[in-house]
């Protein structure tokens, strides 16, 4: 049962870490558009020319 | 740089990486054939036990294993990585990050995949699910890994669009997930090269397994598919994800939710009660945010369903996501303590299991085929028709696997618990219960059987396929418009080293939680919930020997060690199994699966001649067994002196044994060996056993529920 001081920490560690990058996407304007993300993957690149 | 500066594009030629993408795929398939066929094979032993031929590394017990590694490390795991090097890149509009780490990458895994092929059918198991490999092997499976994250994150520094797709964080979430669970699940001390003892005991080391086994099922066959499947249905569709800010939400707080769903394999067993409901909780919870996953890719397809007319791909696509949302329905359900109590060590799990394996995973890794093949290869698929008709034989296949487990489960549970006026059981015999579900084992296998053909049909089709591609495959230059996230490309030196640096930070998180965790482990013992009262001895030199035999034939595949406070189960078993009965175990053995009965009070039930006759051949007992026989167990000499080593590594990790034991350990247990042996001779048994692995086996299996306070 003691497994539980270290299941705890680590899934706290993992958590904050997984919050951390939360954080860090919402300032990085990761979210701030909720449209074009979906229908921007679906525009092929140019091919080159060759 | 200046931030308007990063933020205006601009045009770069970017070469994709396509040929990883392609080794990767062909991995997939290969692998997919011969996880497949194993997966038959075992399926058949069940129905038909002369299947296991007698012989030590084709026995069910080494083979269960070797099917359940090759489907989700070799199967599903090649699948992950072709479907993340294929769209990572497209993405992140930018080639990998190292075309050497990817080659590492892939030829590291097909090796543990190889490693993994030959030392489980050999025995070579630490007998923890899903975790069997020895601990050189969890090494190399770590490194490779490290070298995959490097690879990726390093890719991710790099990358020509700022904005990180959907898909980018599920990828992110497994890789981070996948490497803590598994390196923390899997510290074990080596006593040789090829066996080691978990550091975890009893309570402990069951709380880790599942909290690594079902993290295995959410960071390795659940997230890396939800990426996958935000990929590829959008683009195989031609339509926008129905809400990104849904995708969004959902993955967010999938993560969140899944890391604490593990106890739910644990209810109604001698885990602490809080500690139960806390699983049952998060597990009901997980319901929103999978169903999030489901709703969000079915309505994807609004407005496209005539596509599942003419499209294979897309039916794919639909029975995946479908199976996807019943798996994650059913999940919870069965986290519910009641109905828990009837589907747990059931074949109702292994339907489930199945129904989210073979639906969720297989489906959607084949309609990921379908897809990257043709674009891969530079031509169009062989034959629409073929892929069709996969389709139509692998749903088939499912249903009927699923449906047979369905009802073999139920019908076995009610049988357990049937009790009559008296309060007697109705069926004492566990075999009963077997024979009863025996059909049920040839509709599984046969439904196997049917996925297995499809798949053979895309095995075809591919191979067709790739002859009518032209041989000149370059990989896929494209022109992309750039929207730099920090700074400008020019920068290589300082991007490169940027780039590190954030890799390893994620690697020192790693690092310290792998170092913590190896510096506290030992030092800790299980105070709180053993009371000293009922403290329980260990087993002697020789009972060790015999259990670490019990692990290596892989008896915990069929056989638990966990009996339940249930009514019905007291009956047939005994009294229900305490926190303290498997305090020194290393694995603990509390099992998930009743194939055959629970063995938690085995010990004393039956006199030695019994079980010697049941593993050389079980049918000389129990007329009806369906178990495979041991006879080899009666050739192969014991490892006495292997003893020394043994003991007192657990010595220091806690277990309590005298100094006479550390010292005579292999004597203790040559004596104890005779002793067996010699009443064995006077009841008829004319070999001479003594130094056989057969004799610690009986005496380990005698000592089962013996060794606690009377």
């Amino acid at each position: 049962m003691t497994i539980l001081y270290i299941m705890i920490p680590v899934a706290i560690i993992l958590a904050s870490f997984f919050v951390y990058i939360f954080l860090w996407a919402v300032k990085n304007e990761q979210f701030d558009d909720l449209e074009t993300p979906a229908h921007k993957i679906l525009i092929d690149d140019w091919k080159r020319k060759s | 740089m200046s931030a308007s500066n990063a933020k205006t594009s601009n045009l770069i030629q970017v070469e994709y990486d396509d040929k990883i993408v392609r080794m990767f795929t062909m991995a997939t398939i290969i692998w997919a054939a011969i996880a497949f066929l194993i997966g038959v094979f075992v399926a058949f032993q069940i129905a038909v036990w002369p299947l296991n031929f007698n012989t030590s590394w084709m026995t069910y017990g080494r083979l269960r294993p070797v099917h359940t590694n090759a489907n989700i490390f070799a199967f599903a795991g090649n699948a992950i990585f072709a479907g993340i090097y294929h769209s990572s890149q497209r993405l992140l509009k930018t080639r990998m990050f190292s075309d050497f780490l990817g080659r590492v990458h892939f030829w590291g895994w097909q090796f543990v995949i190889v490693l993994a092929a030959i030392t489980i059918p050999l025995g070579l198991t630490q007998g923890k699910e899903y975790a069997e490999l020895e601990w050189p092997i969890d090494i190399l499976v770590a490194l490779v890994w490290v070298v995959f994250a490097i690879n990726f994150f390093g890719t991710l520094l790099k990358r020509n669009e700022k904005h990180m797709y959907v898909s980018i964080w599920f990828y992110i979430a497994t890789i981070i997930t996948v490497a803590v669970l598994y390196i923390i699940n899997a510290i074990s001390l080596p006593v040789s090269f090829t066996k080691s003892y978990i550091v975890y005991a009893g309570i402990q080391d069951v709380l880790v397994q599942w909290w690594y086994g079902h993290n295995a099922v959410a960071f390795f066959l659940t997230t890396p598919f939800l990426g996958l499947m935000y990929y590829y249905l959008p683009k195989a569709i031609n339509r926008p994800i129905f809400s990104y800010k849904l995708s969004i939400l959902h993955f967010w707080s999938l993560i969140f939710i899944y890391i604490w769903a593990g106890p739910h394999h644990l209810l109604n067993t001698a885990l602490p009660a809080w500690l139960q409901t806390l699983g049952v909780i998060f597990s009901v919870m997980l319901w929103a945010p999978s169903w999030g996953g489901t709703i969000n890719g079915l309505l994807t397809i609004r407005g496209a369903w005539h596509l599942l007319r003419t499209e294979p791909i897309v039916k794919f696509f639909v029975a995946a996501i479908t199976f996807y949302g019943m798996g994650t329905f059913e999940g919870p359900l069965l986290s519910v303590k009641s109905v828990n109590a009837i589907g747990h060590y059931t074949d109702w799990i292994i339907g489930h299991v199945h129904a989210g394996t073979l639906g969720w995973n297989g489906f959607l890794s084949f309609a990921m085929i379908y897809y990257i093949i043709p674009k891969m290869w530079k031509t169009e698929l062989y034959s629409k028709k073929l892929a069709n008709i996969h389709f139509w034989l692998g749903l088939l296949g499912i249903l009927l696997y699923y449906l047979s487990m369905l009802a073999a489960g139920i019908t076995q549970s009610l049988m357990w618990r049937a009790m009559d006026n008296n309060g007697n059981l109705v069926y004492p015999e566990f075999i009963e219960t077997v024979i009863r579900i025996i059909p049920l084992f040839y509709f599984r296998a046969i439904g196997g059987l049917l996925f297995m053909v499809g798949f053979l049909l895309l095995f075809y089709n591919i191979y067709k396929t790739i002859k009518l591609s032209s041989h000149d495959l370059k990989d896929e230059t494209v022109q992309i418009s750039a929207t730099p996230h920090t700074v400008s490309l020019s920068e290589h030196g300082h991007r490169r080293l940027e780039g590190m640096a954030a890799t390893f930070t994620v690697l020192a998180l790693i690092a310290i939680l792998v170092g913590s965790v190896i510096e506290i482990a030992p030092t800790l013992s299980i105070k709180k919930y053993i009371k000293p009262e009922n403290k329980v001895a260990a087993f002697t030199p020789l009972e060790l020997e015999g259990r670490d035999i019990y692990i290596k034939e892989g008896c915990h595949n069929c056989h638990t060690q966990m009996i339940r406070p249930i009514h019905s189960e007291i009956l047939r078993y005994g009294n229900a199994s305490t926190i303290e009965e498997s305090m020194y175990d290393r694995p603990s053995q509390w099992g998930s699966k009743r194939t055959g009965p629970d063995l938690a009070r085995l010990g004393k039930k039956y006199p030695d001649l019994w079980h010697y006759m049941h593993m050389i051949n079980p049918r000389s007992v129990i007329k009806e067994s369906i178990m495979p026989g041991y006879p080899w167990l009666a050739k192969k000499k014991t490892d006495f002196f292997g003893l020394r080593k043994k003991i007192s590594l657990l010595h220091k990790m806690g277990v309590p044994y005298a100094e006479k034991e550390l010292t005579d350990a292999d004597i203790i247990a040559e004596v104890q060996a005779y002793e067996i042996a010699e009443s064995l001779k006077k009841q008829g048994v004319k070999e001479d056993i003594a130094d056989k692995e057969i004799v610690a086996l009986i005496a380990y299996l005698q000592a089962l529920g013996q060794k606690g306070v009377q």
